[in-house]
């Protein structure tokens, strides 16, 4: 009998189609599909492609996933330290208005973002400039509505050391804020990218790629924002 | 090669555990009443800990002995493993180490999940670099106010006592912990500036000082004596001698000098010090 | 096929049955660079940045041990002056050549964070797992090259302001942050109001040198999941990844999850110190003339919960991929499989998961609740299980083998050995109980140094002498290897074993002189032992240091496949070529430890062959007559089985 030698099993083969040693996988899955060799075993999806937006993927979700910890550990110390028995210095600073106007452009650019997505699935190259630019600009508003926010804070007299509250808004706010200036500039490379000429093979999937991941990162920035705003303002 | 290396590895096992077992190099006898059985929890648990290592060790230099290649042109056994096995050893070291987790949890439990008993000596540690303040409440038995902003080092007012409060007329700090015999005590630990922590060896006992927080721990002395006290956080270039004393004294000694005002108070300490040395080990 | 030959000088008869790796021509998503600094300096080839990971390791680990030396001469004779100290660090550090204690403190903290972030972390992984995770999942590069420099050019960034901080306290003397690698607060936040020497500008470029160091992770992080999980060659499935690669996938998704909690607690830490928050200061810190701060409310207890959230996978990060490497090393030169190959990847990944959850056994006597002490000691004694299940399968993977005792394989052997020896102390630590005598003792040093820092270190020889040929195409003098691997064996017992007795007797941690107390005469003899065999071991290394560039340019020419292994990295030339396998793209037909398998013609089927064996000892099926139409021709090798 032939046998195929593989980790931990033996299998029997199919003499007729000949000896499939876990070859000829089907491209492109992540998973194991033939966990310890039995049957044919899944490679993986990139190697052997010119180019995988697969790829894009995989790595904006993974950076995500330590922007959210990072994220996680600060709101974790906020609740920490604001229920500790010797906080008695915890004064909750009165939310600036601005914050208001920062919270709605977001949403409203996480909708345009999501336009700009659909866009440039299908293929609409001017709705997809569009739309980039829509976001573009709703994102720009959001960082200058923050900024406004500060102003008016420190125009009360309301600083970094004033008291804990303030010292995570502002190191919130600071932080989410740097990490959205990083997907202005994903949004302004995408945008550019959608109005130049790409000369490079497979510029459509790129474009989409790329689209995709400024898109998902774009949508992370808006619910982490609500997420903080809340935090801030609303929880107790 | 093979040999050579089990040879090693079963040299270096048995060294190991003659030093483990020589008492020359054992803890300290335990002089509190949670001391027993940390003793026992402690012997329980090396001799699970020395009995894998020198059986997985042995395992290992028996393998590399055995299994060497001496170039009689055979072929290792070809094997993948042996899924039975393997969940054997699992379940049996599965139980073991969380058997020792749970027993491991007795003496913590004892000292941590309930309050000091009724009829504990009180003291309030508040560490400092480098030096111990140990504050006492006197015979009126209530301790004065302190506050950081009174803390004045020239005037030796260490631990920011308040001289209005009348509670603290009678009040003692000194630089060394003293505790009766046989009564529990239940100490307040404070740090005025980093965090300290509080060691001696032979009361099987340690506790952080934090600044910011109010530490109460309790334990109880059973041997008269004198030992030393320790720093065990990093603090500073100082650390390694921010010492202290633990005095434990007879009733009666305690009681007479608990009695004494801050004056007459310090130099009967350094008498009783010298009245006990340290234990040789 | 021409210009490479994926190898079998050795073995040229089977060496046709071997010659997976086909034409793919056209593949390459980056050309090979020209000139030297494209080339060599600012390279986005994997194999490139690998060898600077290490060769930056091999710097900080020389560093690192020279200062646990002169910290071993200090605790030894305390009093005596070395005048060359003087000459080197300055007469306020060592005046007349006796080192003071904060100079004591400052090496304490420098060996401690050089070592733990420069050595541990970026030689396993940013090194061996930067150059040969792509090499065995058969992908020509990282998933994201430029990212891959970057993360290395930050790393190195990072080393730079590290080192710098020893050169920032103020005065003329050479006393860095004195703080240790934990950074405990108030003292690392106030220091410098409490005139601790070295804890002003020195301290804030410690916290911004880990800052710095943990953006330098996320970015390797970030490439090894992605690669791993995207870039595998066919018929590469997960199961068939050598133990290596479960090793650096499992370490960067710890470092993914653990590295902003500590970049998050860096950031807090120096807005306590220079921006006046009080997130870690308490309120009424008297810092004697400086009299009584403003900062209100902070806990330092906050920090050690971020601190240790990051710190305990962290240990994690330095030992996993020591065990996979201990793992590859063992079945390739046991002559067999790996024993419970998925109970070596769960295992892994047990240890990883369990260390998410455990950290609070760093701090059960830092005054944190003593009911969510008990359940951090159970949940840490736990990972006793599947630490235990990777001691048993590395043994059961010895049992019945064929040993060659090379050098790579004593530095395994030696890993096994003192993983266990370091590791099972865990059981003592880990409970509540007894850590209220061992917590800072020497008992702690001891079971620390020997498995995460030792044993990993055994690791990383174990990887180097291991991979050296294939790295720079030639060997390393076995020789010389052996002359290294005694001494340093029975020197890193001599030096660890004895300082769990000193822990017994009650040795407290980051003292620079046992001077002061009684209760420690007893152990002088032992700490004059420790010193002389940790001087011993230190010089051993020389031999390794002189080892590794005597064979860069005169040691034996390597084949692509000295060793005679299975796994990818051996299929292709020593070093291999930019692309990895020349442009032809490796495809895998069987697991990565196929050992002694009877029938075969030799006692190891590499993974890229895809002849068929009749275990039961007929004879090769295919010896030496590969199926043709299991390898697939030329061109984009698209075959129509294409799921795109």
């Amino acid at each position: 009998m032939v046998t195929t030698v593989t980790t931990g099993t033996r299998e029997r083969v199919d003499e007729k189609r000949g000896v499939d040693l876990g070859g000829r996988p089907p491209r492109g899955g992540n998973g194991s599909r033939g966990p310890n060799g039995k049957g044919p075993g899944g490679g993986g999806g990139g190697r052997g492609q010119e180019w995988s937006p697969e790829r894009y993927r995989i790595g904006i979700l993974v950076a995500l996933a330590s922007i959210l910890m990072m994220f996680t550990a600060l709101v974790s110390a906020y609740i920490v330290r604001s229920g500790l028995p010797t906080s008695t210095d915890w004064r909750p600073i009165a939310m600036p208005r601005a914050l208001v106007v920062s919270t709605a452009l977001i949403v409203l650019s996480s909708v345009t973002a999501h336009f700009a997505n659909a866009a440039a699935k299908r293929g609409r190259e001017a709705a997809l400039r569009g739309w980039l630019a829509a976001t573009l600009a709703l994102g720009l508003g959001f960082l200058a509505s923050q900024f406004f926010a500060w102003r008016s804070l420190a125009a009360q007299g309301v600083f970094l050391a004033s008291n804990p509250h303030s010292s995570f808004f502002y190191l919130l706010t600071g932080l989410h804020g740097v990490h959205l200036l990083g997907g202005i500039l994903a949004l302004a490379y995408v945008l550019w990218r959608a109005v130049a000429r790409d000369a490079r093979p497979h510029a459509e999937a790129r474009l989409r790629a790329a689209t995709a991941a400024a898109a998902v990162y774009w949508h992370f920035m808006d619910a982490l924002w609500v997420f903080l705003f809340l935090l801030l303002f609303v929880w107790r | 090669m093979g040999r050579a290396l089990a040879i090693i590895i079963w040299v270096m096992t048995v060294a190991s555990v003659v030093m483990f077992v020589n008492p020359r190099w054992w803890l300290p006898p335990a002089i509190t009443e949670h001391g027993p059985a940390y003793d026992r929890q402690f012997l329980i648990t090396i001799v699970v800990v020395g009995f894998a290592f020198v059986a997985s060790q042995i395992a290992l230099g028996y393998a590399v002995w055995r299994f060497r290649d001496t170039g009689d042109g055979t072929r290792a056994v070809y094997s993948h493993g042996n899924n039975r096995m393997e969940m054997i050893w699992t379940a049996i070291t599965a139980v073991i180490f969380i058997g020792v987790a749970v027993l491991g949890q007795q003496v913590w439990a004892s000292l941590h999940f309930q309050d000091a008993p009724a009829g504990s000596s009180k003291v309030r540690v508040v560490a400092q670099q480098f030096q111990w303040n140990f504050h006492y409440a006197g015979t009126d038995n209530t301790f004065g106010r302190t506050e950081p902003a009174k803390i004045d080092d020239s005037a030796l007012n260490f631990i920011g006592l308040d001289d209005a409060d009348p509670a603290a007329k009678d009040d003692v700090v000194v630089p060394i912990l003293i505790t009766q015999v046989n009564r529990p005590v239940e100490l307040t630990m404070r740090g005025r500036d980093v965090t300290h922590s509080i060691w001696v060896p032979e009361l099987r006992f340690k506790q952080d000082t934090v600044p910011g927080m109010d530490i109460t721990v309790h334990f109880k002395p059973e041997k008269v004596g004198r030992y030393e006290l320790a720093c065990t956080e990093l603090c500073g270039q100082l650390h390694y001698k921010m010492k202290s004393y633990l005095l434990v004294l007879p009733a009666e000694q305690y009681n007479e000098l608990m009695a004494m005002p801050q004056a007459r108070f310090q130099s009967r300490v350094s008498e009783l010090s010298r009245e006990y040395p340290l234990p040789k080990y | 096929m021409a210009e490479v030959d994926p190898g079998h000088e050795t073995h040229g008869e089977t060496g046709a049955g071997h010659d997976a790796p086909h034409a793919a021509a056209g593949h390459s998503h980056h050309a090979p660079p020209s000139g030297f600094i494209r080339k060599y300096i600012f390279s986005v080839d994997h194999k490139v940045i690998g060898i600077q990971y290490l060769l930056l390791a091999l710097f900080s680990v020389f560093v690192g041990l020279i200062m646990s030396v002169l910290m071993r001469l200090k605790l030894t004779w305390p009093d005596r002056g070395w005048p060359l100290l003087q000459t080197l660090f300055g007469a306020e550090a060592a005046p007349g050549g006796n080192m003071q204690p904060e100079f004591y403190l400052s090496l304490v903290t420098m060996h401690g964070t050089i070592m733990v972030f420069f050595v541990l972390t970026t030689a396993p992984q940013g090194g061996f797992g930067n150059y040969f995770l792509p090499i065995q999942i058969g992908a020509e590069d990282m998933a994201f090259p430029v990212l891959n420099m970057l993360s290395f050019w930050v790393t190195l960034v990072g080393l730079i302001v590290i080192i710098s901080a020893i050169f920032f306290p103020g005065a003329a003397s050479v006393i860095g942050p004195t703080g240790g690698w934990t950074g405990y607060p108030p003292l690392s936040a106030i220091g410098d109001k409490l005139n601790v020497p070295g804890q002003g500008m020195g301290m804030n470029l410690w916290i911004t040198s880990i800052a710095i160091f943990c953006v330098a992770s996320l970015l390797g992080a970030l490439n090894f999941i992605t690669t791993l999980l995207n870039m595998r060659a066919r018929g590469m499935s997960l199961m068939r990844m050598p133990l290596t690669c479960w090793s650096w996938f499992t370490t960067a998704v710890l470092a993914l999850l653990s590295f902003p909690v500590l970049l998050a607690a860096g950031i807090l830490l120096l807005l306590d110190r220079n921006a006046g928050t009080s997130f870690f200061v308490p309120t009424g810190l008297c810092c004697g003339q400086n009299g009584v701060l403003d900062h209100q409310g902070g806990s330092p207890i906050l920090w050690q919960h971020l601190f240790w959230f990051f710190g305990h996978p962290e240990v994690y990060i330095a030992i996993l991929p020591g065990m996979g490497a201990t793992s590859h090393i063992l079945s390739t030169f046991a002559r067999k499989p790996v024993f419970g190959y998925r109970a070596m990847v769960f295992a892994m990944f047990a240890i990883g998961l369990l260390g998410f959850f455990v950290w609070g056994h760093h701090m059960f006597i830092s005054g944190m609740s003593p009911y969510s002490s008990m359940a951090f000691s159970i949940l840490t004694l736990s990972i006793g299980v599947p630490s235990a299940i990777k001691t048993f399968n590395w043994l059961g993977t010895l049992w019945g083998a064929k040993i060659r005792f090379t050098t790579p394989m004593l530095f395994a052997l030696g890993f096994v050995s003192l993983f266990v020896a370091g590791g099972i102390t865990g059981l003592v630590l880990g409970q509540t109980s007894l850590d209220l005598s061992m917590h800072d003792s020497y008992f702690v040093l001891a079971h620390f140094h020997l498995v995460m820092g030792v044993a990993a270190i055994f690791g990383m020889f174990a990887g180097m002498y291991f991979w050296f040929p294939k790295m720079f195409g030639r060997m390393m003098s076995e020789r010389l290897g052996k002359i290294h691997f005694w001494p340093t064996l029975i020197g890193v017992y001599l030096i660890f074993i004895p300082m769990h007795s000193m822990g017994l007797v009650g040795m407290p941690r980051r003292y620079s002189s046992f001077t002061e107390y009684e209760f420690l005469r007893r152990v002088d003899p032992l700490v004059m032992l420790v010193t002389i065999a940790a001087i011993v071991t230190a010089a051993a290394q020389l031999i390794f240091l002189f080892n590794f560039v005597w064979s860069l340019f005169k040691g034996k020419k390597a084949s692509a496949n000295p060793w005679e292994a299975t796994t990818l990295e051996w299929a292709t030339t020593s070093p291999p070529p930019f692309d990895n396998f020349g442009g032809k793209e490796p495809e895998v037909y069987r697991g990565a430890y196929e050992y002694s398998v009877p029938g075969a013609p030799d006692d190891y089927i590499m993974q890229t062959d895809p002849s068929v064996y009749d275990e039961h000892g007929e004879g090769g099926a295919a010896r030496g007559a590969p199926r043709r139409d299991a390898v697939r021709g030329g061109g984009n090798g698209h075959d129509g089985h294409d799921g795109h």
